[in-house]
């Protein structure tokens, strides 16, 4: 497939929102990358100094996880099954405390399941596997390093010293900490620090890219720009991106796909409850009518009550669920 | 042996025993120990730029700080000698700051000040330099492995609880009274403080920068100068500050007991010729060559919190 095409292909899929899903889950890794170059090509970011690992699909089977606690296990995942395509950004999204997080962690291999398997590129993911890399709730920088010297802790190991100084001034570039290179984290703002933490996760070069709540510290204005900026990063930097928000506007505005999780009555463990493709393209209207009512079908899988009831507004979508 | 210095040796122990409330009692510590050598413990500079613009206050001047250091031994100074040429207390009980004066020039004309002086520094460091070494490397194993601790912790602790006098007989016995036996009881003074504030700062070193730089492929040799080491320097450096201490006041226990040179050997010799100008003397020295060599530890510390923190 040449980048041409995949740049006709992306076109006609935005003709047709819904049929993005169907696109997707018949890509391979291959397709995706080329598809992903085009992208790059759009924006005009020069990413050919980089040697940019190819996003690679994310498997969730099974996925189970128990916590041993003094009452015996606690059940707080169980029977996720989720497949990613590459390049693909999943919001996981569900009320607090419901292992999303968890699911994070077990897909970066910062944690073990108890049951299941988590693949990436069909390989098992393996502990704090390499080709991933993780965004943390908090920027989690060394304090007595530099911007800069935090960005270059994510290089991989092979990188020449050369070689690793343009990458961490590319990426500190992308996302606009270039003049603060030399600052230390506690003289910077918190989003600068998540841009940071940011930069240090795409200093690794990742197939997949994990954020676990990356903006939830935030104040809503900086929020907001962080997440044009991640888009602006994917664009630049195309990797699998699972995100774990507790903000139902920004999985919309970010994701393809959103992936609920919450209780079933009487059983142990957080399941899948619902999942939501996202139509339209990035960057989305925020204030867009058809983002409005999944955004009131995912509020209403949280369990809150959108008040539209009580006003005589009609409370079914019009929008059918997944899968079409 | 007195009680009066037996008395600052079981304190010092057991502040540095709570290793949970370890800072607190690294802090405690360092100020009483300092406190009681005559010196007082100068506060790290606030962490960041300072202020600008704003008019600086009287205690951020440099000249305040250093008069305002000076006020109290300046005017103990005074008092003594006001106290001590009253005729209000005898001067073989409180010899005039004159006759200490001259006991130092008479001493110093013997050549035996400054022998006395170099060779308790010079065992202060020596020992301070093994126990500092043993206490880093025995705390990295027992603060980073789960295996080292709970082989180790136990016997060091009984070990810790031993009170420092009571090894003075054995050492003897073994090593003879020659520099070894004073020596070791000197590092075992100083490998304490640093054992207990390394293994305890290494264990509570903030998880979640140990996850991102596991996450971050970083493992064993390379987390450990990366992340670990960094991340306890300042408490090395109050630990390296307490087992200092810990060194002078070990000092003086092992030369009161069995020496023929050394402050440690003035004070008991003075003390059983009745010379109580140059009991003041030895006193005043070790006050002021413990706050010299904290003041050392002490610019190194200020240097390493500026790089580290």
């Amino acid at each position: 497939m040449t980048a041409a095409s995949a740049i006709a292909r992306d076109a006609s899929a935005a003709g047709r929102a819904n049929a993005e899903t169907a696109a997707k889950s018949s890509s391979t890794a291959a397709t995706r990358t080329s598809a992903a170059d085009a992208a790059t090509a759009a924006t005009g970011t020069t990413t050919a100094a980089s040697s940019s690992a190819a996003a690679a699909p994310v498997s969730l089977r099974g996925i189970g996880r128990a916590f041993a606690s003094q009452s015996g296990d606690r059940q707080v995942l169980r029977d996720i099954d989720l497949e990613i395509a590459a390049g693909e950004i999943v919001a996981i999204l569900g009320p607090s405390g419901c292992g999303k997080s968890t699911l994070l962690r077990i897909a970066g291999g910062l944690d073990q399941p108890t049951q299941g398997e988590a693949l990436i590129d069909g390989e098992a993911v393996k502990p704090f596997d390499p080709r991933s890399a993780v965004g943390f709730q908090e920027p989690r920088l060394l304090p007595w390093r530099t911007i800069a010297d935090n960005v270059a802790l994510g290089l991989p190991r092979s990188t020449s010293r050369a070689a690793g100084r343009e990458q961490v001034a590319r990426l500190l570039d992308l996302v606009g900490l270039a003049e603060f290179a030399g600052h230390r984290p506690r003289e910077v703002s918190g989003g600068m620090a998540q841009r940071t933490s940011l930069a240090r996760a795409l200093a690794r070069n990742p197939a997949v890219l994990l954020l676990d709540e990356p903006f939830g510290a935030l104040d809503a204005l900086t929020r907001l720009k962080m997440q044009d900026l991640l888009l602006d990063v994917h664009a630049a930097e195309p990797a699998t991106v699972l995100l774990v928000t507790h903000d139902v506007d920004e999985a919309l505005q970010l994701a393809d796909r959103v992936i609920l999780l919450g209780h079933e009555p009487e059983t142990p463990g957080a399941v899948v409850t619902q999942t939501i493709v996202v139509p339209g393209h990035r960057p989305r209207d925020r204030g867009s009518a058809e983002l409005a009512e999944l955004r009131a079908r995912l509020l209403d899988g949280l369990g809150i009550d959108r008040h539209g009831s009580a006003r005589g507004i009609e409370t079914t979508t019009t929008i059918p669920h997944y899968p079409y | 042996m007195t009680d009066a210095s037996h008395g600052p040796v079981i304190t010092t122990g057991a502040l540095v025993h709570e290793s949970d409330a370890i800072r607190v009692a690294v802090n405690g510590a360092t100020t009483s120990v300092a406190a009681g050598r005559g010196a007082s413990v100068t506060p790290a500079p606030p962490a960041g730029p300072a202020g600008t613009g704003a008019r600086r206050r009287l205690v951020d001047r440099r000249w305040f700080v250093i008069v305002g250091g000076a006020i109290i031994p300046v005017a103990l100074l005074l008092t003594w000698q006001l106290v001590s040429t009253s005729g209000l207390v005898p001067v073989s009980m409180l010899p005039s700051p004159e006759m200490v004066w001259l006991a130092a020039v008479d001493l110093a004309q013997r050549g035996l000040l400054g022998l006395y002086v170099a060779i308790s520094t010079q065992r202060v460091f020596i020992g301070f330099a093994i126990g500092a070494a043993f206490g880093l490397a025995v705390g990295a194993l027992v603060g980073l492995s789960r295996l080292g601790d709970i082989l180790l912790s136990p016997t060091l602790g009984a070990i810790r609880a031993v009170p420092s006098l009571a090894w003075v007989p054995l050492l003897i016995l073994w090593f003879g009274i020659a520099e070894d036996s004073k020596i070791i009881l000197i590092a075992i003074g100083a490998f304490f403080p640093v054992y207990t504030i390394v293994a305890a700062a290494l264990r509570h070193v903030d998880p979640h920068l140990l996850e991102a730089g596991r996450a971050f492929g970083l493992r064993g040799f390379r987390l450990f100068t990366a992340v670990q080491l960094p991340a306890v320097v300042p408490s090395v450096i109050s630990a390296l500050r307490l087992a200092l201490a810990q060194a002078w006041l070990f000092l003086v226990a092992a030369e009161l007991i069995a020496s023929s040179m050394g402050l440690g050997f003035l004070l008991v010799d003075s003390g059983n010729n009745g010379r109580i100008d140059r009991i003041f003397l030895a006193i005043i020295l070790l006050a002021i060559l413990g706050k010299l060599t904290d003041a050392l530890v002490g610019l190194f510390e200020r240097w390493a919190v500026r790089k580290w923190a």
